[in-house]
């Protein structure tokens, strides 16, 4: 019989709500550990959300990084059928343009079969009819396996299934200490940013898994981690332009990646380096724009004429190997530490470096890790057991009886496959729209409130898509604060929240403010300080 | 297919002033809107046919919405589109003979007798109802002995070249097969004017029923065809169009290009109403109305929804206005709910009558003795549902016309 253990012991304390985080946790919980998740925001608030929302093939990194090409190949496999609900399995075109060297395409689908990524050269009018927004004039295309990916709803699966195994998950929980006995960390100090209150909680491990700011977390016991903050720039369009992936082919540059996802497509990215602490607050530069929309034209010229919803920005928590200044060079391979055998500290390891493609890799290595240190004799199923939303293929529940438009219903399912079962439909309030842009009804939100740690509008934001469309939350942010109002009582400052969510959505506006988006941000104005008062 | 901007819908601010003014929301809670169904159902669709939905086909067409757009968003037209594009409802039989205005009217003007009594009886309507769900209450417009084509064949294309101006006329189906008078006051007027009236070669139906029930790639051969027809009399005869029917008029200016793809561009701006056409000319002092003394009548205008669109009410109005004797009320402008074909299906009735039902209100406390419009379908809607009858402008004209004092006037 196991010794009766307190409510704040644990197997494994897991720093850190991001993809790699939340994986972590997963699997720990798989391979039944007592898991505790901590995250000092919200899932998904750094890298994990903040990247192209590319389902990699490996191509891009075929010639140059043949290891990081294979794992993601792999990878890319294993998602299609554990994360169906959170992928589109639309391939992708590497194409040539009359400035590209037309050689370099044989070399890049060499690399590409080395790595064992299909990659299937085709004709420039062949690629011109199944993707018709590409630029006309390109003089070569090659097909390959590339997809889009959801990383809040792939997060989000993550940790429902944990806390379904029984892992504790807490967000808006910082680390601010690593508790240490000699030297050996036993457990971590967490300040509660909500209820403003400091606990500790032990564990014989505790797994960093930070992402950038992992390596302040290791400071907190003098462990060095050495990261190189390279933030990377993206704008989001209005709608899909694409239906493909469009890659330029030629050594990874600026801009030279359109995926679309969802109604929306992106363009990314920029690469610079970044001081640590601009990694809290960054901001797109107008010459960032240029850049993304002048190379992004030449993808799909039709770009040029649609309108762009936001710029954002995202730090590559990229492990630092050498002074290379752009940061490309850097593998985008995976790090594990275990700072007992690195730097004579127990009970600690750092799991670094990767990318939203590996993270279910990353999880594995960090969880064998942890079962070797506790003696836990379990393997890894993660790569067959489908996830929380990819287990059906269609919805099935008996309190779904109400009239229900089919797109609204297509749209609760594409985002939360079969667990969409959940979602109220009982009546014509459970079913009528809040954001009538992203489709989202009064149900949805309630489920995601009830069930998907939402403390504030924006955490909403990221279980569902809420304001995320062309009125950047203009008609949806008032409907949604008062149903969580009413949902969360006294414990959500309705007026506030509102007031940061639009100021969240207008800081991404603000670098593309121009044409229909500034006119929309006038009229979005005009509705929350004229109308709502609000200043 | 579509040759307009494909980024349109993305015009759309969300202020939703499209759905204050869409007048099958008001009443059908089944319709999720303009606004939904267009812009936002775009964004969706576009993701793919599964995001399609099938209750667009509440849209009746009247491009209201367009009208109310303050950012030029082409509402209307992008849910015709949708509506062609992920449809899964394929045109069955009654679509097909609701559609074929056409080839119907040709049938059925050859036997108009006895196709006139059979579709008024009780039966016959009851079992259109049970057997192509064409609803009960609904009457099918009587046809004509005589077409308005031939009847101009035999009694008034050898006179017309004596005119000193000339003028093409796109009569439509409605004048040909149902009420030749119409044309025949058309031509009147027209002659009074100095203007000598010329048909088409081969004029084909503007295709509007063919697109609203689906039946697309017929739609656009017959505009294809008709556009070659416009651009002959317009490019090498010098003959500026006109029609009686506003959605005529507006499919052959405005529904060609944008949604079946056909490019009038050359030839849009000679395709007019002939409301307006004739009052431009008194407008610019070219010819001269000379109107009968003793005509009187109290006269109630209902815009149709394809004339508030094209925004050519104003040339009905001001043109009815210069009568001496008539005194001119404007209702105010509503759909009268029948969207052409839309109405005659069993499941848009009551839809159909919910829309109509402030504007026969307001007819029927109008004390005019009777209502003017410039569409057949609102005519047959507003003839149906109030106790009023209704004439065309032109017909109006025709009335009150002093003919030989307006022909001195322009024959000099």
């Amino acid at each position: 019989m196991k010794p009766i253990r307190k409510e704040n012991e644990f197997d494994v304390i897991i720093v850190g709500g991001g993809i790699t985080g939340v994986g972590t946790a997963r699997d720990c919980a798989l391979r039944g550990l007592k898991v505790l998740l901590l995250e000092r925001f919200d899932f998904a608030t750094g890298a994990t959300g903040r990247n192209h929302g590319l389902l990699h093939s490996g191509a891009r990194y075929a010639v140059t990084d043949a290891e990081s090409a294979s794992e993601c190949i792999k990878e890319n496999m294993i998602l299609r059928r554990v994360a169906h609900h959170c992928v589109e399995e639309h391939d992708g075109l590497f194409i040539s343009l009359p400035e590209d060297d037309i050689n370099y395409q044989k070399t890049f689908v060499e690399a590409c079969l080395e790595a064992g990524i299909r990659a299937d050269v085709i004709d420039p009018r062949e690629a011109r009819r199944l993707e018709p927004s590409v630029n006309p004039t390109l003089i070569g295309a090659v097909r390959v396996p590339d997809g889009s990916i959801d990383p809040f709803r792939l997060s989000t699966a993550n940790v429902i299934d944990a806390r379904e195994h029984g892992a504790v998950v807490r967000t808006y929980s910082e680390v601010v200490g690593l508790i240490r006995d000699g030297q050996r960390v036993v457990g971590v100090t967490v300040f509660n940013h909500r209820t403003h209150q400091t606990e500790n909680f032990y564990a014989p491990l505790t797994i960093n898994a930070g992402g950038i700011w992992g390596h302040g977390i290791a400071a907190k016991v003098g462990v060095r981690v050495d990261m190189f903050p390279a933030k990377g720039s993206l704008l989001i369009f209005g709608h899909r332009v694409n239906n493909m992936v469009l890659n330029r082919c030629r050594k990874p540059a600026n801009a030279d990646i359109l995926v679309p996802g969802d109604t929306v497509c992106v363009i990314g990215t920029t690469s610079s380096r970044v001081p640590f602490e601009e990694c809290d607050n960054l901001s797109v530069t107008a010459d960032e724009v240029d850049l993304l929309l002048g190379e992004g034209m030449k993808l799909a010229p039709a770009l040029g004429t649609t309108r762009i919803l936001r710029a954002y920005a995202g730090v590559r928590p990229l492990v630092a190997v050498d002074n290379d200044p752009s940061g490309r060079n850097i593998s985008r391979g995976i790090v594990l530490m275990d700072h007992a055998a690195r730097d004579g500290v127990e009970g600690f390891a750092t799991i670094a470096g990767g990318k939203l493609m590996t993270y279910r890799l990353m999880a594995e290595w960090a969880t064998d890790l942890a079962c070797r240190k506790l003696g836990v004799d379990k393997k890894c199923v993660t790569m067959t057991e489908p996830l929380p939303g990819s287990r059906e293929e269609e919805v099935k529940s008996t309190a779904r009886h109400h009239d229900m438009k089919p797109h609204v219903e297509a749209t609760e399912f594409y985002r939360h496959g079969e667990r969409a079962s959940m979602i109220d439909a009982r009546n014509d309030l459970d079913t009528s729209l809040v954001c009538e842009c992203e489709g989202v009804t009064v149900g949805e939100i309630n489920y995601a409130v009830k069930e998907l740690h939402v403390h504030s509008l924006i955490d909403l934001r990221k279980r569902t898509r809420l304001g995320m469309g062309t009125c950047q939350a203009e008609m949806c942010a008032c409907r949604a604060a008062g149903i969580m109002g009413e949902a969360l009582g006294c414990e959500h400052n309705a007026q506030e929240d509102l007031r940061s969510f639009l100021n969240e959505r207008w800081k991404g506006v603000r670098p593309v403010a121009w044409g229909d988006t500034l006119r929309e941000t006038e009229y979005s104005q005009w509705v929350y300080n004229a109308v709502c008062g609000m200043e | 297919m579509n040759t307009t901007n494909d980024n349109n819908f993305e015009q759309c601010l969300k202020c939703s002033v499209c759905t204050v003014y869409c007048p099958v929301l008001e009443v059908n809670p089944l319709y999720p809107g303009p606004k939904q169904a267009g812009p936002d159902g775009e964004r969706l669709r576009l993701k793919g046919g599964a995001f399609y939905d099938e209750a667009l086909k509440y849209c009746l067409n009247c491009k209201r919405c367009e009208v109310a757009c303050p950012s030029g968003v082409k509402i209307g037209d992008i849910i015709q589109l949708a509506k062609i594009k992920y449809s899964k409802k394929k045109p069955g039989l009654r679509e097909n003979m609701l559609a074929n205005t056409d080839f119907m009217g040709s049938l059925a003007t050859k036997m108009a007798p006895v196709v006139n009594l059979s579709v008024g009886l009780k039966p016959v309507k009851l079992a259109m109802d049970a057997l192509f769900k064409i609803d009960a209450h609904r009457t099918f417009p009587s046809y004509a002995s005589q077409t308005f084509e031939s009847w101009f064949k035999k009694n008034a294309a050898d006179k017309q070249d004596a005119f000193p101006h000339h003028i093409t006329f796109f009569h439509g189906c409605y004048i040909n097969y149902n009420y030749p008078q119409l044309g025949r006051d058309m031509v009147k007027v027209l002659n009074a004017l100095g203007y000598g009236v010329h048909l088409m070669k081969n004029e084909k139906c503007c295709g509007v029923a063919l697109m609203s029930n689906g039946l697309v790639e017929k739609a656009k051969r017959q505009a294809e065809g008709n556009i070659e027809n416009i651009r002959h009399s317009v490019k090498d005869e010098h003959r500026e169009v006109i029609g009686a029917s506003s959605t005529c008029v507006f499919t052959m200016r405005d529904e060609y290009p944008h949604v079946l793809g056909v490019d009038n561009a050359d030839v849009r701006d000679s395709i007019s109403i002939a409301t307006r056409f004739i009052y431009r000319l008194l407008d610019e002092g070219k010819a001269q109305l000379k109107f009968r003394e003793d005509y009187k009548a109290k006269i109630a205008y209902h815009t149709p929804c394809h004339m508030e669109k094209l925004g050519w009410g104003i040339y009905s109005t001001l043109l009815l206005k210069m009568i001496p004797g008539v005194e001119l009320t404007i209702l105010e402008s509503r759909c009268c709910g029948i969207g052409g074909t839309y109405g005659f299906k069993k499941e848009n009735y009551a839809t159909s009558q919910a829309i109509g039902a402030p504007l026969f209100r307001q007819i029927d406390n109008s004390g005019a003795d009777f209502v003017a419009t410039d569409c057949e379908t609102c005519k047959w809607q507003i003839e149906m549902s109030t106790s009023l009858k209704v004439k065309h402008p032109i017909s109006i004209l025709a009335e009150a016309l002093d003919e030989e004092e307006t022909k001195r006037l322009n024959l000099r």
